[in-house]
């Protein structure tokens, strides 16, 4: 695996259309929503629903990198899935404005998923890719790397055969599987786990999206490849303007990959900062606890266990109040008898839910 | 009688292949360490370098493919893996506890929790009424913080860190004067990752236990280790005191991986990724196993395996050790 900084330039990469963000950002997410039913049957309206994702509204500018962290179950992930339209939301507004071609050619307006079908959806999953967490199986055994990275190509019918070659090994150069022509005729299974990775990457970019979903791309890579794996997709998203919303659990993970970062807990956003404000300042109890939590190298250091109550609550109908009444060190009479509190800017660019800060 | 000052582990010269398809792999070559009662020794390293396998050696756990080629597993003296199956068997559990990467599959599903861990302990005859070996369990649930009251419960209703600390609950049950911990929080979240980590750690200091805690994640072994070994493709390439090995590291392997590790602490430095990947274990590189990725290889480190360089209780198996007061012995 080459180190980042061996990663030529591309040639030919895309401008960012700065000029388009002056229409607003590249996303803008309004009360997005997410219920799963739970239990039910074809004959009986189920009784109750898991609050996944509930009411969650933020901007991402293009070129951004926004990390949504949070414990399993949190919803992080079903935020990314409603993004791609690889679930439909409950509720909310999703907007996209993409650089160059702000409004949808169609409707004449920003690009809404959830009204997308045929044609106008091709055109937006060309805009729009996810990479996944487990790189052992996101990809057909049985195919090569060729099949899979050219796939998009192929399904967008994107040039001949000649300009797709041509596409992967380029691709395949800038993620620094080389030589790349060695590469396009193996199978997955004959790649390391930061390969393969490398492979979901390259195919998720091979058709210059402007927007990312990376759900945990690193997690199940070692030490040694994920940090390639991290400053591949960094210097990716500077060359060919990339967005991303990075999925992770790893808080430093998300120090060094992300601009800002949002906390969510049980379906909320509770707090959003910019990446090293987030951590030099957290305001929101559970961003404290969450970060008090987290092991450090050094061995001289003592951390104070973090100020945190009990396991993490249902999501299945909780209660209106905030959903973190019951772990909270700072909860009061007013959190109890008063709805889950709204996401306010406290300071300039650090928002916060909760009513103590 | 035994020397309590006396290591309670010695493993000196250990050597385990398995037989596979494309020939014989080298899971670990030549692997020697101590360990002092009461200590808590961490193995580090990516995935692949050996440090589970030294685990399975420990609890002569291995399959069938496996073969020792060589060394001494000296358990208070004795080497346990010239022990009959049958003398292991009383050992694994009463001496030897491990918890495994995914306890998760541990527990049976159609048992109730405490049950399942009053017959580990009638079995190696620890208490001998099995109203004593419930009082036991709830004591050991305590120790552990959950509530004796979830003895009754079956697994399924545990969640991921309940089963992990009834795991450990279990591990513990016979008193075992070493645990072995593999990667026993990686599938938890950071919060409960946390808390699982400070009882473990108050447990061995109270029971005076030794532990192995095998780890990719170096921050945990920073955390709750006295001495660390660090793993690479088989070999053991440094060990020494937790701290002098995170303050000053002498192989370029573990400087690596310190500078590759995120942290959520101190200045924002860049991060450091090591090129290419870790050598097939069935053709491993001659010399050095590093030296195809080390940045300070030279022609000695490409022919021949280095020799051991000390400074007190820190060693490492490099030519050019980063810290210079590290030198060749005798």
């Amino acid at each position: 695996m080459e180190s980042a900084s061996n990663i030529p330039e591309t040639p030919n990469a895309p401008a960012t259309g700065t000029d388009a963000s002056d229409d607003g950002p590249l996303l803008a997410v309004h009360g997005l929503t997410k219920l799963f039913p739970v239990g039910g049957s074809p004959f009986r309206k189920p009784s109750s629903f898991i609050h996944a994702v509930d009411d969650v509204s933020f901007q991402l500018g293009h070129g951004e990198s926004l990390g949504l962290v949070g414990e399993s179950g949190c919803g992080k992930t079903t935020v990314g899935k409603l993004l791609v339209k690889l679930l439909e939301p409950t509720d909310g507004k999703i907007l996209f404005r993409f650089a160059g071609d702000p409004v949808d050619t169609e409707t004449g307006a920003p690009w809404d998923p959830a009204a997308m079908r045929g044609r106008q959806l091709r055109s937006f999953r060309r805009r729009v890719q996810m990479i996944f967490q487990d790189p052992y199986e996101s990809m057909n055994p049985r195919r090569t790397i060729y099949d899979i990275i050219s796939e998009p190509l192929s399904v967008q019918g994107m040039g001949d055969v000649q300009y797709r070659v041509d596409r992967v090994l380029e691709i395949l150069t800038l993620v620094g599987l080389t030589p790349a022509g060695a590469f396009l005729f193996r199978h997955p299974h004959e790649l390391s786990g930061g390969q393969r990775q490398r492979v979901a990457i390259a195919r998720a970019l091979v058709i210059r999206p402007s927007f990312v979903v990376a759900d945990e791309p690193t997690s199940m890579l070692d030490v040694s490849s994920r940090t390639g794996v991290m400053s591949l997709m960094q210097d990716l998203a500077s060359e060919l303007g990339v967005a991303y919303l990075y999925v992770t659990h790893d808080l430093a993970v998300a120090r060094y990959m992300c601009h800002r970062i949002a906390v969510m807990y049980l379906g909320k956003v509770v707090e959003l900062a910019e990446t090293e404000e987030l951590l030099r300042n957290p305001l929101h109890p559970y961003t404290k606890a969450l970060l008090s939590a987290v092991p450090l190298p050094d061995p001289g250091s003592r951390r104070e266990p973090p100020d945190i109550r009990g396991d993490l609550a249902t999501p299945i109908d909780p209660p209106t109040r905030c959903r973190f009444y019951e772990r909270c060190p700072a909860a009061t009479a007013h959190c109890l008898n008063h709805p889950h509190p709204l996401l306010e800017e406290k300071s300039p660019g650090h928002l916060v839910a909760c009513y103590e800060v | 009688m035994t020397d309590r000052r006396d290591p309670l582990l010695k493993v000196e010269g250990l050597s385990l292949s398995y037989q596979t398809r494309q020939g014989e792999l080298q899971a670990i070559r030549d692997v020697s360490f101590e360990l002092a009662r009461g200590s808590a020794l961490g193995l580090v390293g990516e995935s692949g370098c050996g440090k589970t396998s030294v685990a399975n050696c420990l609890m002569r756990l291995l399959p069938d493919s496996a073969r020792l080629s060589a060394g001494r597993v000296l358990l208070d003296g004795q080497d346990i893996l010239l022990l009959t199956e049958e003398e292991m068997r009383l050992l694994r559990w009463r001496r030897i506890s491990m918890v495994f990467q995914a306890a998760m599959n541990v527990l049976d599903p159609v048992y109730r929790v405490g049950q399942q861990i009053v017959e580990a302990i009638e079995t190696h005859g620890v208490e001998s009424t099995e109203p004593a070996a419930r009082e036991r369990v709830a004591r050991l649930f305590r120790l552990v913080g959950l509530d004796p009251k979830l003895t009754e419960h079956y697994p399924h209703e545990f969640s991921g860190g309940m089963r992990q600390r009834a795991v450990i609950a279990m591990a513990l049950s016979c008193d075992p004067d070493l645990m072995i911990a593999d990667e026993p929080t990686t599938a938890l979240d950071v919060i409960v990752q946390d808390r699982i980590l400070r009882e473990l750690k108050d447990i061995q200091q109270q029971l005076a236990m030794s532990l192995i805690y095998i780890s990719h994640d170096i921050a945990v072994v920073a955390e709750v280790t006295d001495v660390v070994g660090v793993m690479y493709a088989g070999r053991l390439v440094e060990m020494g005191d937790t701290a002098d090995v995170f303050r000053a590291p002498a192989h370029p392997y573990t400087a690596a991986l310190m500078s590759s590790f995120p942290s959520i602490s101190g200045e924002r430095r860049p991060l450091i990724s090591l090129p290419g990947e870790p050598p097939n274990l069935s053709d491993p590189p001659q010399g050095c196993p590093f030296h195809p990725r080390c940045a300070y290889a030279t022609d000695v480190c490409r022919v021949e395996y280095p020799p051991e360089v000390r400074a007190g209780s820190h060693r490492a198996a490099c030519w050019h050790p980063l810290d210079a007061t590290l030198v060749p012995q005798g």
